[in-house]
């Protein structure tokens, strides 16, 4: 095996240009094929970074009650509250499963909600609202109200309430103003206006209002429980397997993000595929590359395998030899290709600095070992054609060249 | 004097039907151990087929071939590479030597690919093969950079490496100028005097095949003389 991995050495450094030639075909290869990996990869964590990155990963929302039904003694229905009069569903048992949802890893943040639609009233402009209220100090456990803000801070107590830019321009906003909230069930409070967010998101920024936990108690009726908690996990790729594991913790209807997001899911495994595929081209170029490279060598080396087989040399020797350069070829190129990719990768911004209007390309997930791992492997699959042709020289005819 | 290599009624038949060519005509012959013997014939004779499966290269389409005692038209490639590494040796016309080694290297592949590896032992042994042959200033010379004498000495050398009972050589002067190729034959001559290698050597050369004791005269695939 030693003497084998020197004959094989010895054949690749006769031919220096050769081989240089050959390891830069094997890197160019890798480098697509990282590049294309950290391309794709960080392409899906912009998109998904950009959709799903401030919204609740698992959510826990209380189910609907059923209809209330009045039952007579003789077993006929004397009565059916309609769905909808009913009061708003609620997680009433919310407090003790929090800090139980905390434990699980993976989550990182963990806001209990009460939500509902309300009309925000500014002298005589009146605008229908999503309310959020939200815990104070969990306000940018989701959504990064802190990121976002604009004016003011994110903070929330009680009578406070933050809004969006286009809803403070809509209404003529200014921070300290005081404006009229009234819940959908006809509760209303005056609030102080403390801070204004940019989000991006136009629904976000013209139609949501987050007020403190407390506050929407009063409007909602809501003394106790919540009617949502959101969670926020780590990895928003193990949503469908944590959902799960707080379904089976607590009991609650967990909902993975990923319920609902059907067609992004789509588009992101489509985006995936196409990487797939431009990735296996990479390998298969590699393949042909080398396989042909050593074909060649093959037949410019008859002469002396003709001779290596009559001095004693067996065919698995030969086999070795041939394999050898192929393993060399490929670790030499992947290892080259995987360190180019790296240096090419190193000036573009890190996943958290993605900015619109660049290349999302993130250095982390350029799969550089398994370049490495498949381009060897490639390599040494595509030296089996010469190795098969080389162990089938005759030296008879070889040794005649 | 034993016998080395028995063969007998040896025929070997090259393409089929029209263009079936007959070679060796059921050729038989003894060779003794520490002889020298040089094969002789015009070409077409069927010297170098002759040489070719007796250097178990090839296998003859029918006969008989017993070296050492062994029966090796029926081993498989394994047990003869085997075999030949161990038990022959080849010189060839053409030296063939390979070019991205140095003389050293050529000499010990032998048995360096049998050991798999270059031993220490393996590298003194080529080094006194290289020195026995005048090559001591070119140990370590690539093979490519030799004169065409200096490579078909590394070649016996080579041949002489893993102390084969035969050595089969091809024409192994017919590449080189008069002064070169009495320098091999000469060498040739030594080793098969001092460790009574057995040396079959086809030649043209009337000269070459005088300074061998015996001349095996192949004419028309048999052995005529």
């Amino acid at each position: 095996m030693l003497y084998a991995l020197k004959i094989a050495t010895r054949y690749l450094t006769a031919g220096k240009a050769q081989t240089a030639l050959l390891v830069l075909g094997v890197a160019v290869g890798v480098f697509i094929f990282i590049f294309m990996s950290a391309l794709i990869g960080g392409l899906a964590e912009f998109i998904l970074s950009r959709t799903v990155g401030d919204i609740s990963h698992v959510t826990i929302t209380a189910e609907d009650r059923d209809p209330a039904i009045l039952i007579a003694r003789e077993g006929h229905v004397l009565a059916v509250t309609e769905r909808g009069r009913a009061r708003t569903a609620t997680l009433a048992e919310a407090a003790t499963f929090i800090p139980l949802i905390e434990t699980v890893p993976g989550v990182i943040a963990v806001s209990p909600q009460i939500t509902g639609a309300g009309f925000l009233t500014r002298g005589a402009q009146v605008e229908q609202v999503s309310v959020t209220g939200v815990e104070p100090g969990r306000e940018s456990a989701i959504l990064d109200l802190d990121g976002y803000m604009t004016q003011g801070s994110a903070r929330l107590a009680s009578g406070q309430i933050i809004l969006g830019q286009t809803l403070a321009e809509d209404l003529s906003l200014r921070l300290g103003q005081t404006l009229r909230l009234q819940s959908s069930g006809g509760v209303s409070t005056v609030l102080t206006l403390t801070g204004i967010y940019n989000t991006g998101n136009g629904r976000m920024d013209g139609g949501s209002v987050y007020v403190a936990l407390s506050t929407a108690r009063t409007l909602y009726a809501l003394p106790q429980g919540v009617t949502r908690i959101e969670i926020k996990l780590a990895d928003l790729n193990t949503a469908d397997a944590l959902a799960l594991r707080i379904r089976a913790l607590t009991g609650l209807d967990a909902v993975p993000w990923t319920d609902g997001a059907e067609q992004l899911m789509e588009a992101l495994n489509a985006q995936a595929q196409t990487g797939y595929f431009l990735k296996t081209f990479a390998l298969i170029t590699i393949v042909i590359g080398v396989a042909s490279s050593l074909l060649l060598s093959t037949y410019r080396r008859r002469p002396e395998i003709g001779i290596m087989r009559a001095m004693g040399a067996g065919q698995g020797f030969v086999i070795i030899v041939f394999v050898t350069q192929g393993a060399l070829i490929g670790l030499m190129g992947g290892l080259s290709g995987a360190a180019l990719g790296y240096l090419a990768l190193l000036p573009f911004p890190s996943r958290d600095a993605f900015e619109p209007g660049t290349l999302p390309l993130d250095i982390t997930q350029g799969s550089y070992g398994l370049a490495i791992i498949l381009t060897l492997i490639g390599a040494i699959l595509a030296s089996i054609l010469p190795a098969r042709a080389a162990v089938r020289v005759d030296p008879v005819t070889a040794i005649g060249q | 004097m034993t016998a080395l290599v028995e063969i007998s009624d040896l025929v070997k038949t090259f393409g089929e039907g029209e263009t079936e060519t007959r070679v060796l005509r059921g050729l038989s012959l003894v060779l003794q151990t520490g002889e020298m013997a040089a094969l002789l014939g015009p070409s077409g004779s069927g010297k170098s087929t002759l040489l070719t499966i007796l250097g178990t290269l090839m296998k003859p389409t029918s006969g008989r071939y017993l070296m050492l005692g062994e029966n090796l038209l029926e081993a498989d490639d394994r047990a003869l590479t085997a075999f030949r590494n161990l038990h022959i040796g080849f010189v060839f016309q053409f030296h063939n030597l390979l070019p991205d080694f140095t003389a050293l290297e050529n000499v010990i592949f032998p048995t360096a690919v049998r050991e798999g590896r270059e031993t220490e032992a393996a590298r003194q042994r080529g080094r006194q093969l290289l020195v026995r042959m005048g090559l001591e200033a070119r140990i370590d010379f690539p093979s490519a950079n030799l004169s065409g004498g200096q490579k078909q000495r590394v070649a016996v050398a080579r041949a002489l490496m893993n102390k084969p009972e035969l050595v089969l050589a091809d024409e192994p002067t017919g590449n080189l100028d008069r002064q070169s190729a009495m320098q091999v034959m000469d060498l040739i001559a030594e080793i098969n005097r001092d460790e009574g290698t057995t040396f079959l050597i086809s030649t043209h050369d009337e000269k070459i095949a005088s300074l061998c004791r015996r001349q095996i005269v192949v004419g028309d695939g048999l052995v005529t003389g």
